[in-house]
């Protein structure tokens, strides 16, 4: 019945989704992410061999390594957000952009001079030193107006849908725009030395400051490193498993108790130190509770393979997606165990912190954006496939080399050096002077920078991989999960 | 009743407003307002000028990412470093530095340890007296002459954000630095009677000029020596 023709309504004229913007959202995410993984390799080597911060004041890593984080966190991941939550909510609320694509753009390019500009001042010597909050004033404030657009633009979208409920990923993208603008802007309130001068002071100080930094810090974790991931999570696992979310009422439950949770457990990077104790005793409480309900994402995101397990054999991509689940799982639960007082006397001030954060940056953010890059390059580009799948796999593969060296190496220094600082001789006095605990991290610091070196190589895979797909290449290659495979009876 | 939240983006929003806020509040404001958060102690100050330009480019330079300042009430940490930090050891920074990474040793009580002259040699060359050092050098801050010209607009700033500098303080701002970083010029007595136990004299062994590394060191040197813990009693901590 091949020929048969009849009467065709024709179908409803696609709708024009504001793609070009997310484009170029795609291709910042790459490039930042090759520039951030590039700085953490040299700054893991300075550790290592010092002589490589060749002594000017540029290239310190003091002043480096705010440019890695940076890199990372705000601009290989804040434009990987931007790309999927843009992407995301126009279809499902099957409309455009509010604001069309000229607003868009200019949250695009305002976004890139923050970036610009924070890293620059790094470089040059203007910090504010709270971590993860480095820009200064004018900087900071050129992020909230930027901030600002983007949440009147996804808000206004949703506001426009043309569907009726507001789906599960946009709940999480809100949460996420509307809470780092509060912690934003809280913690970063300050009073400029001179309106024509980088300089400011900070509103609050010591132990006041302390808690309102950790408050911002841990929730730049939590609402920009989980819950906008999560509504990444939400959209492209169940698109590339071709499978619909595995509960409605877990994720329901799961939003609520981690947006609300999340909130309370900044003390935990403050154990021990001179907050007061009802304060830690708060934050560890609710650090161990957030165990839940993160595992209840991570459940959600797993089940959602129900039945289609096999494809994990022959995708490569959703191995990406669902291996980063994976990693959110482990890091959520190492998380609460070190917020735990008793392990974190161990564990704070170690490389073992280092290695957690990596375990979460590397395997669950870095993995679940590799894995919708490799989902959106081709359907953004109007390319049929990427250009090859098995070059997916090698990126898989020696990406988590990558992370296996790196996390594990932090473990053994991390522990080692937490155990060797409180080491006593049979005499009654300490064991190991300081410098002694630094030398002995020195086989550590390398290994970790291989691991460094190989999941940046992995990215170079990937650079090339999706280079090759936008110029509309198809690589000849086997499909994966190679032939099909001969019963085992007939094989004996 | 998640079916009216989720068709009504208003609801939502404000929903996730109030969830995320009660953490914060519940966390933040009693610290301002418990008067316990602060232990009652004698001899915390302000920062003189040069320690506090000395402070700006321990900010600028990011040392907190491998430095902390904060000792814990841990039987290794008080031997290694000496009484554990108190909240008011830290209530005049803007922002607080106690770090959370120790890839040099903690520096909260640094002050006093080390003379100026070793300093000065493990700023320049830190593998010259720590062989197995990973620290960067320094040099550059030893040629670079300190720009201090506007430190009465920092010390006005900071009054502003809650620091008890005086009138008196905010004036001579400019000219404390260099009565602390020469010692023989200016009128040493009144700079100490406005700022006790300032340590004083020509830090980076250049009398030509008042460099950044000056600074720096008269920084380092005050750390934690404000407080007079012989007067200090530990009960103010049980919070």
């Amino acid at each position: 019945m091949s020929g048969q023709t009849g009467p065709v309504t024709p179908a409803p004229a696609p709708l024009a989704y504001d793609d070009e913007v997310i484009r170029k959202f795609v291709v910042a995410t790459i490039f930042w992410g090759v520039v951030g993984f590039t700085v953490g390799v040299l700054i893991a080597f300075q550790l290592a061999f010092p002589a490589l911060n060749l002594d000017l004041e540029w290239t310190s890593f003091g002043r480096l390594r705010p440019v890695h984080t940076s890199a990372v966190i705000f601009a290989f991941g804040g434009n990987i957000l931007l790309a999927t939550s843009l992407y995301v909510v126009q279809r499902t609320s099957r409309v455009s952009l509010f604001g069309g694509s000229a607003t868009a753009h200019v949250i695009f390019w305002g976004y890139q001079i923050f970036i610009v500009m924070a890293a620059l001042s790094y470089v040059l010597g203007y910090s504010q030193s709270k971590e993860y909050a480095e820009p200064e004033w004018f900087i900071d404030l050129w992020l909230t107006i930027v901030w600002v657009i983007y949440l009147v633009v996804f808000a206004g979208t949703i506001l426009i849908r043309k569907e009726k409920h507001i789906y599960v990923a946009n709940w999480f993208f809100l949460a996420f725009i509307v809470t780092i603008a509060m912690l934003h802007i809280i913690n970063n309130l300050a009073v400029p030395v001179s309106m024509t001068g980088a300089k400011s002071y900070i509103l609050w100080s010591g132990v006041q400051d302390a808690m309102t930094q950790w408050w911002y810090g841990h929730n730049a974790v939590g609402f920009f490193l989980t819950a906008g991931f999560l509504g990444i999570m939400y959209y492209f696992i169940p698109k590339q498993a071709d499978r619909p979310v595995y509960s409605y009422r877990l994720s329901v439950v799961h939003f609520w108790s981690i947006t609300f949770l999340y909130i309370w457990a900044g003390p935990h990077h403050l154990h021990y130190t001179a907050l007061p104790d009802w304060t830690q005793t708060l934050g560890m409480t609710f650090s161990v509770m957030l165990w839940m309900p993160s595992w209840g994402g991570m459940i959600n995101g797993f089940m959602t393979l129900s039945g289609a397990w096999d494809k994990l054999r022959t995708d490569p991509i959703l191995r990406f997606l669902v291996t980063s689940v994976g990693f959110y799982g482990m890091s959520t639960f190492e998380g609460p165990l070190m917020s735990i007082k008793a392990v974190n006397a161990l564990s704070h001030y170690t490389d073992w912190t280092i290695g957690h954060v990596h375990s979460g940056a590397l395997g669950w953010n870095a993995f679940i954006t590799f894995g919708a890059l490799y989902y959106l390059v081709p359907r953004l580009w109007g390319r049929e496939r990427l250009y090859s799948l098995r070059l997916v796999n090698t990126h898989f593969w020696i990406a988590t080399m990558g992370i296996v060296l790196y996390i594990s190496s932090m473990w053994v220094s991390g522990i080692m050096q937490g155990l060797m600082w409180r080491t006593y001789d049979q005499l009654g006095f300490l064991q190991y002077s300081f410098i002694e605990t630094v030398e002995a991290m020195h086989p550590y610091y390398i290994i970790r920078g291989l691991g460094g070196v190989l999941f940046l190589l992995g990215s170079l895979i990937m650079v090339y991989n999706l280079i090759m797909t936008i110029k509309g290449r198809v690589r000849n290659e086997a499909p994966m999960g190679g032939q099909v495979t001969a019963p085992a009876a007939a094989a004996n | 009743m998640h079916k009216i939240l989720e068709k009504n983006l208003i609801l939502l929003i404000g929903a996730i407003l109030v969830t995320v806020s009660i953490g914060g509040l519940v966390q933040i404001v009693p610290l301002y307002t418990m008067e316990s958060t602060i232990e009652k102690v004698d001899g915390m100050r302000p920062y003189s000028p040069l320690e506090l330009a000395g402070r700006n480019i321990y900010i600028r330079e990011g040392c907190y990412l491998c430095h902390s300042q904060m000792i814990r009430p841990f039987r290794d940490e008080a031997e290694r470093y000496g009484h554990y930090s108190l909240a008011a050891e830290s209530m005049y920074d803007h922002p607080f530095q106690w770090g959370s990474k120790r890839t040099g040793p903690d520096l909260a009580r640094v002050g006093g340890k080390y003379s100026n002259d070793w300093h000065v040699a493990h700023m320049v060359d830190p593998r010259s007296v720590v062989p197995e050092s990973i620290m960067p050098g320094y040099s550059f801050m030893a040629d670079r002459q300190l720009s201090y010209l506007n430190m009465d607009d920092h010390l006005y700033t900071l009054r502003q954000v809650g620091d008890p500098y005086s009138d008196d303080q905010i004036r001579s701002a400019v000219s404390d630095v260099g009565t602390q970083a020469n010692g023989e010029n200016g009128d040493v007595d009144a700079f100490l009677a406005r700022y006790p136990k300032a340590a004083i004299g020509d830090f980076d062994g250049n009398p030509d000029k008042v460099t950044e590394l000056d600074a720096l060191i008269a920084y380092l040197q005050i750390l934690g020596r404000m407080v007079d813990f012989t007067t200090y009693k530990p009960e103010m901590n049980r919070r």
